[in-house]
């Protein structure tokens, strides 16, 4: 809140003098700032640094002529994006609009533009908007009749400030007020062309936001597993490195998944012919085998990173099994969504959902084995500390668990085999209209789980 | 040195190998007085301890429905026995470390299917189905439930 004095000097105070104006809380609502509420909504989600948010702020500020002055005024709008980036871009924003402002020249040029810019807003600001505007700046003085009746209805303040100025003044020529009128038209049409230029890029930034936020978190999680894991020694550091790698693997993968998963969904909303779709779910497929690839290299240099689960959103890795999703689950996301199924079908479903659960439970049943079986050796009783002259049997003893721990990468192996088996056999026994379906719906259902993730990271916290 | 002497007597034991056997088929071709029966049980004791080990494993794999061989230390072989438990399957385990010569046959099946372990390694109705991928995977593509059924080894 103490960079609210610093950034507006007093000086651009005196030459702004519309910006001081906006310290009037009383006449303000929410809807004043409409790209503001966007910008509330946008980024509600997003509670890490906004790179791009500064930059888009600044365009408003230059479009929206709004001037972000008052501290309470912000706090009160906005919780989730922390006012010391507003400020600093309100203050930034005044000076580049000034800047603005003054390149044009004349005086009477910039009070064009301030018009036209709070007309081309004019559907979307409150009744005395432009009027504080107009009503206290020695530039406003041109203001005049004509503008008088573009506002009229609405700002009734600035009719009486105006008509006071207007007086004052003179009778000004038709030719001059013609000339006003056609460069307010093409400010207000730029204006709104800077505000439809100004949205896009709030949305390519939203996108960019939620993938950099992924990107902070993975990159954070994997900064405090390297620092709280073991004691840097040259094999961790392999590991660390073989995390890293398919870490950024896995999310160049994620890309292309959903790239490919958005041209079947247009493809499939579009009932393209038979072949097509054909071609297009074979690509998919062929994807998720790249994962498998991916996985299985990831496990021979890192198997406790595969296993942690990671390199997964928060949710994700809440439910996985084994390194992954787990295979009998992903009939029963299916659920009835893939009706009409024949009866030659329904039970190829049926068998491949009690197969796949069948070998799940045999997997974790090894694996509760394997688990087990290292208890009994870490907590043999030969197992005595050095000094006792036990060394041999230590280290024989610390051999044999690490034979166990070998097993590990078979285990998960088995796993990730299963996992690709089944979605293979799924594809087997649907037909390829099916199949697409039933790939979108797999694929909404991880990408709601990941959503469900970063909302959760980012929920208003007491 | 080959005994050509007819009055040459052998004084092999079981743990000769290859001389023992010649020694005995030869001794048994030359001196009809030895006894029958002691050079047939060397014969078949020399003969058991020859034998190759991939036989004896097919061999025994052909005795059972299901055969998996396994130590009793593998998680994976536990894995794999759990699975056929699960399905209602009874199979016939060999725990090769439980076993006088399971080296051989654990070394055997090594060189058979490739991996590293060597076990498990699972054969149903005399066939091999291979280690626990080709089970799981036979299992998914809906060829394992037949196969057990085929070699009478699962019911309904």
């Amino acid at each position: 809140m103490q960079s609210f004095k610093a950034a507006p000097t007093a000086s651009d105070m005196y030459y702004h003098p519309h910006y001081f104006l906006r310290g009037d809380e009383s006449s303000r609502n929410q809807t004043r700032f409409p790209d503001l509420g966007e910008l509330e909504q946008s980024a509600a989600f997003h509670h890490d640094d906004a790179v791009d948010l500064s930059s888009s702020a600044m365009f408003r500020l230059k479009s929206g002529n709004v001037g972000v002055v008052s501290p309470l005024h912000f706090g009160g709008l906005n919780t989730n994006i922390g006012p010391s980036d507003m400020v600093s871009t309100s203050g930034t924003g005044v000076v580049d609009t000034g800047q603005l402002m003054f390149s044009k020249g004349t005086a009477e040029t910039a009070t064009a533009t301030v018009a036209s810019l709070g007309n081309g807003h004019f559907e979307n600001w409150g009744e005395s908007g432009m009027g504080d505007n107009s009503q206290q700046t020695d530039t406003s003085t041109d203001v005049d009749t004509d503008d008088k009746n573009q506002y009229h209805g609405v700002q009734h303040g600035a009719l009486v400030a105006v008509d006071s100025m207007d007086q004052s003044k003179g009778k000004t020529g038709d030719q001059k007020t013609l000339r006003r009128l056609a460069q307010n038209r093409e400010a207000a049409r730029k204006s709104r062309l800077r505000k439809k230029a100004y949205v896009q890029q709030l949305e390519c930034s939203q996108l960019k936001l939620t993938q950099l936020e992924q990107e902070l978190q993975r990159a954070r999680q994997q900064g405090v597993f390297i620092a709280t894991g073991f004691s840097g020694d040259q094999s961790h550091s392999m590991g660390g490195n073989g995390a890293l790698a398919f870490d950024m693997d896995y999310a160049r993968w994620l890309d292309e998944h959903q790239r490919l998963i958005n041209d079947l969904r247009s493809a499939v909303n579009s009932h393209v012919g038979d072949n097509e779709l054909r071609i297009l779910v074979d690509g998919v497929m062929a994807h998720y085998d790249e994962i498998f690839r991916l996985k299985s290299m990831g496990a021979k240099s890192d198997v406790f990173h595969m296993l942690s689960g990671m390199w997964k959103t928060p949710a994700e890795r809440c439910f996985m099994w084994l390194g992954g999703f787990r295979s009998s689950e992903l009939l029963k996301i299916l659920g009835n969504q893939l009706e009409p199924l024949t009866d030659q079908q329904l039970m190829g479903i049926c068998n491949l959902q009690q197969s796949s659960q069948q070998a799940e439970d045999a997997l974790s049943q090894g694996m509760e084995a394997l688990q087990q079986s290292l208890v009994e050796t870490l907590s043999s009783n030969s197992l005595g500390p050095a000094g006792s002259g036990n060394v041999a049997d230590y280290m024989g003893q610390m051999a044999i668990a690490m034979g166990k721990l070998a097993t590990l990468e078979n285990f998960l192996h088995q796993a990730d085999l299963l996992r690709q088996q089944t979605l293979q056999q799924m594809h087997r026994i649907l037909t390829t209209r099916q199949a697409a379906r039933a790939l979108l719906v797999i694929s909404d259902y991880m990408s709601r789980l990941r959503a469900l993730s970063s909302l959760w990271l980012a929920r208003p916290r007491d | 040195m080959p005994p050509t002497h007819p009055h040459y007597k052998p004084t092999f034991s079981h743990h000769h190998s290859l001389h023992a056997s010649r020694a005995v088929q030869m001794y048994y071709h030359h001196s009809e007085s030895w006894g029958y029966y002691t050079a047939a049980a060397a014969a078949a004791a020399a003969a058991r301890v020859m034998a190759d080990p991939l036989e004896r494993v097919a061999r025994l794999a052909s005795e059972n429905a299901v055969v998996i061989f396994s130590l009793s230390s593998c998680c994976m072989c536990h894995a794999v026995k759990r699975l056929f438990c699960g399905m209602g399957v009874n199979p016939t385990v060999y725990e090769l470390d439980q076993d006088p010569r399971g080296k051989e046959i654990e070394r055997a099946l090594m060189r058979l299917l490739g991996n590293s372990p060597a076990v498990p390694v699972v054969f149903i109705g005399g066939k091999l189905v291979g280690s626990m991928d080709s089970v799981m995977a036979s299992h998914i593509n809906g060829t394992l439930v037949p196969l057990l059924k085929e070699a009478g080894a699962l019911w309904l």
